[in-house]
């Protein structure tokens, strides 16, 4: 069975040629000509077109980003500035920040609305939901996903969830506030703080429909990938981007429903009047009836999620990554089976290491040194990777883009977070950094910066293809070098605040002599907090600036990259070639070989070649 | 779809799927894997609590009555007789996929029919046993037996697992029966016989059997061990 037969093409062949023709009024103005009409609303809103849900994904994703974000910069003046009242705060926030400083309650909301939104919002929808869609089905090969309708309901799951999670914001006792993690008993006893009130019910409801939205998204993505590769695209010859968003998919598809069984059992204990993980309690006086939960239950059902997910956020980042350097270096990538092998060796530790998180939670201490084990073996794939993209990069003939700086950013806030990851997985070590701002340090540069570092080397890498412009330059540059040393400065003083014991999640540390030698530093962090945060706006106006007003592409193959998706035409149609599919020939990285700049996959092997 | 395997096709090298199935019977396997981790998740939570528990109320005693039998102590009859139904309902659907194969609509409906049958016999049993459980006092946060030692309950965890995981096991028999009759106007009207091919009639068998899968381990736990 060929991807011709399966989506019965001769529809989309039609798209493509028109397309082809369409592109110069720009990236949408070939939307009306088709032989059979595309209204508005199955072109732009409820679309099928793998690209057109990529960008559904981004720009969603975008918008939370910039909420997220501006969330943290709500929290970081009340810890830059306790003292201070921001008048503004009252007129936006109204009760939630009275006299102008944002209360306890409206922090931990803020704290815990951020963490959430990042995570799943932004890196997690936002970053695999974007660029597996673009990506798979334009680098194997096929005409669009295995399933299209699916598709479009893994976004449509995924508004729909945006829509609750940010309706919590605006109810009258505030969204979720018990952390992104949403630990039970605080997060299951409504008595316990308003924030566990009806925005909680809110939240899990809202992370159930993201667990749809997800499942059905990633069950596309592997079957895609398994079944709809085009003729000679061999699993070997795939790009490393496609490798990474299959292991992605893998990762969710069996993560996600555990984290929906332990959601399940905590809606259940907040409202059937179970006893699931709740046991001996207090509240407010009164003694509960509830006996025989088990708080620690909770956890590990939502660190069986939890820890795998911030590879699901990662290993994207990690692939696009990967391809960017190659490209951006005119240099194969250095060992891609290692690089393959590696995230799948990533892939199966993810699912043997949750109970790291779990370490000084009354986990048995000897069950504590498997996982130690366990977490520091992902040091080896990691190391591989980042000896590899080194490696990729050393004496490559590079070209400084926004993509390629972003990608080297990547490599370096990984190596610099993902080595107090070593720290922080020994449980003897943590018993001291655990809770801390040292570990606050640790995921953000591992997980969120370098997430947040690849995502946007996608975004100016694959921009072009995504809107035949490209994005401005200059403010490319102004946006990485900001960028990589704000995280820098914000972040790396996190560290010595860890070490000399300031926790986490406080409102505030003006009444710990012990904590007072870091008021400035706090101070310092939360303005550069500020300006990078401006900075994120400044590319967000070039992205949407760039989509209308950018420079047009003149060439399909803009940076002179093998794979796939530059042998379409600029503004491709539903269908995405316009003639036959390809077939491929090669792998994805001839580039600087036998005195050629590159070969793009479509060219067949020359028997007097020489072989890589 | 063309089942001829030739010797030396490389099925991995693109331009056809490697296990020589169609992409939905693929996302109907993963899906199973991904619904089994989810049952799973809450299998060994259940397990996990009544190992910490240091006592459990006994199954015999408190899966003993039958409809209409008054107060008869009928241990494990009821149950057993859901379960030989719901396992005589993959045998159906085994049958329907069976005559799918051969394109013999007749017997596909038939079969297919039975398997609904099946299915919603299946569910009002399970009706039944809630409510006569729910009428004896048990329910989400109240547990009304006994210990097997004798001692009192101090503990819900026994009805709150219960209800909660042959709920879910519930409805996912609920959308199997609703999926089935979908299917089964489908084939009513023809719409597989046109299409050349009877592989929808597979995928809801797959997620039939998995749900009757699922029922043995559900069965084992609270009914048997």
């Amino acid at each position: 069975m060929s991807n011709e037969a399966t989506l019965h093409s001769q529809d989309f062949l039609h798209h493509g040629h028109e397309a082809d023709h369409g592109h110069g009024n720009g990236h949408d103005g070939h939307g009306h000509d088709h032989h059979h009409e595309e209204t508005f609303i199955s072109k732009y809103i409820f679309s099928m077109d793998h690209k057109m849900i990529a960008k559904q994904f981004l720009i969603t994703g975008i918008i939370w980003a910039i909420i997220g974000a501006f969330f943290s910069v709500l929290f970081r003046l009340q810890l830059g500035y306790p003292d201070a009242t921001f008048p503004w705060l009252e007129s936006i926030l109204g009760h939630w920040a009275e006299g102008g400083r944002i209360t306890a309650e409206a922090y931990y909301a803020l704290v815990t609305m951020h963490g959430t939104i990042l995570v799943f919002f932004v890196l997690t929808a936002g970053l695999s939901g974007t660029f597996s869609n673009l990506l798979i089905p334009l680098q194997i090969g096929a005409r669009d996903m295995a399933s299209p309708f699916m598709n479009m309901l893994s976004y449509w799951f995924f508004f729909i969830s945006s829509i609750v999670m940010m309706s919590s914001l605006f109810v009258q006792t505030g969204p979720a506030s018990g952390g992104w993690t949403s630990y039970p008993p605080l997060s299951a006893l409504g008595d316990a703080s308003i924030g566990s009130k009806i925005g909680m019910d809110l939240w899990l409801i809202s992370m159930a429909l993201f667990v749809v939205s997800s499942l059905l998204g990633s069950l596309n993505y592997i079957s895609t990938i398994l079944n709809m590769r085009t003729k000679g695209m061999s699993m070997t010859k795939m790009p490393l981007t496609v490798w990474s968003f299959l292991f992605t998919a893998i990762l969710g598809v069996l993560s996600f429903p555990v984290l929906l069984s332990g959601f399940v059992l905590l809606l259940f204990d907040r409202h059937g009047g179970t006893s699931f993980y709740l046991s001996e309690l207090f509240v407010a006086g009164k003694v509960l009836p509830n006996e025989g939960g088990s708080a620690i239950l909770y956890q590990h059902l939502f660190w069986f999620l939890g820890h795998p997910e911030v590879y699901i956020i990662i290993l994207p980042a990690m692939g696009m990554v990967s391809e960017v350097l190659a490209v951006n270096s005119r240099k194969p990538i250095f060992g891609y089976l290692a690089m393959v092998g590696s995230m799948f060796a990533i892939t199966l530790l993810a699912f043997l290491v949750w109970a790291h998180h779990m370490f000084v939670t009354g986990l048995n201490p000897f069950l504590g040194a498997f996982f130690v084990l366990l977490t520091l073996l992902i040091a080896v794939p990691s190391a591989i990777k980042v000896f590899n993209w080194i490696t990729t990069i050393w004496r490559g003939n590079i070209r400084f883009t926004p993509a390629s700086l972003f990608s080297i950013g990547f490599v370096s806030t990984f190596i610099s977070g993902g080595l107090t990851g070593i720290w922080l997985g020994n449980s003897a070590i943590d018993i001291h950094l655990h809770d801390t701002y040292f570990v606050i340090a640790h995921f953000h540069i591992v997980m969120g910066v370098s997430a947040f570092f690849g995502m946007f080397a996608g975004i100016y890498h694959w921009f072009p293809k995504m809107y035949g412009r490209y994005m401005n330059q200059t403010i490319g540059f102004i946006h990485f070098w900001i960028t990589l040393i704000g995280a820098y400065l914000i972040f790396w003083p996190m560290h010595y605040e860890g070490m000399a014991g300031m926790p986490r999640r406080y409102f505030d540390y003006s009444n710990w002599a012990s904590f007072n030698q870091f008021a400035e530093l706090n101070t310092f962090i939360s303005f550069v907090v500020i300006i990078v945060f401006a900075t994120q706006l400044l590319f967000v106006f070039n992205f949407f600036y760039s989509i209308f007003k950018g420079r047009k592409l003149t060439t399909p193959n803009p940076w002179n990259a093998t794979t796939l998706e530059w042998t379409t035409p600029i503004n491709p149609g539903h269908g995405n070639w316009p003639g036959e599919i390809p077939e491929v020939h090669r792998w994805a990285y001839d580039y600087s070989k036998d005195g050629k700049d590159f070969i793009p996959q479509t060219v067949p092997v020359s028997p007097d070649e020489s072989g890589h | 779809m063309d089942n001829a395997v030739t010797a030396n096709k490389k099925w991995w090298s693109g331009g056809s799927s490697p296990f020589n199935v169609s992409y939905g019977k693929l996302m109907m396997w993963y899906f199973l894997i991904s619904d089994a981790f989810t049952f799973g998740a809450l299998l060994i939570a259940y397990g996990t609590q009544r190992f910490m528990a240091e006592a459990w109320p006994d199954p015999n005693v408190v899966f003993h009555s039958f409809p209409f039998m008054g107060h008869a102590d009928l241990p494990l009859v009821f149950v057993s007789l859901m379960t030989f139904i719901l396992i005589m309902s993959s045998v159906t659907m085994v049958l329907a996929v069976n005559a799918g194969k051969y394109m013999d609509k007749q017997s596909v409906v038939k079969w297919l029919s039975w398997t609904i049958v099946g299915g919603i016999m299946f569910l009002g049993c399970q009706a039944w046993e809630w409510m006569h459980l729910h009428e004896v006092g048990a329910w989400w946060g109240q547990n009304p037996f006994p210990n097997a030692d004798g001692t009192a309950p101090i503990s819900t965890n026994f009805t709150d697992f219960f209800f909660t995981i042959t709920g879910f096991h519930g409805l996912h028999v609920t959308s199997g029966v609703i999926l089935n009759i979908i299917v089964l106007v489908n084939v009513l009207k023809g719409t597989y016989e046109r299409r050349g091919h009877y592989e929808m009639v597979e995928k809801v068998g797959l997620y039939w059997h998995f749900v009757d899968l699922v029922w043995v381990f559900v069965f084992t736990c609270f009914y048997l061990l």
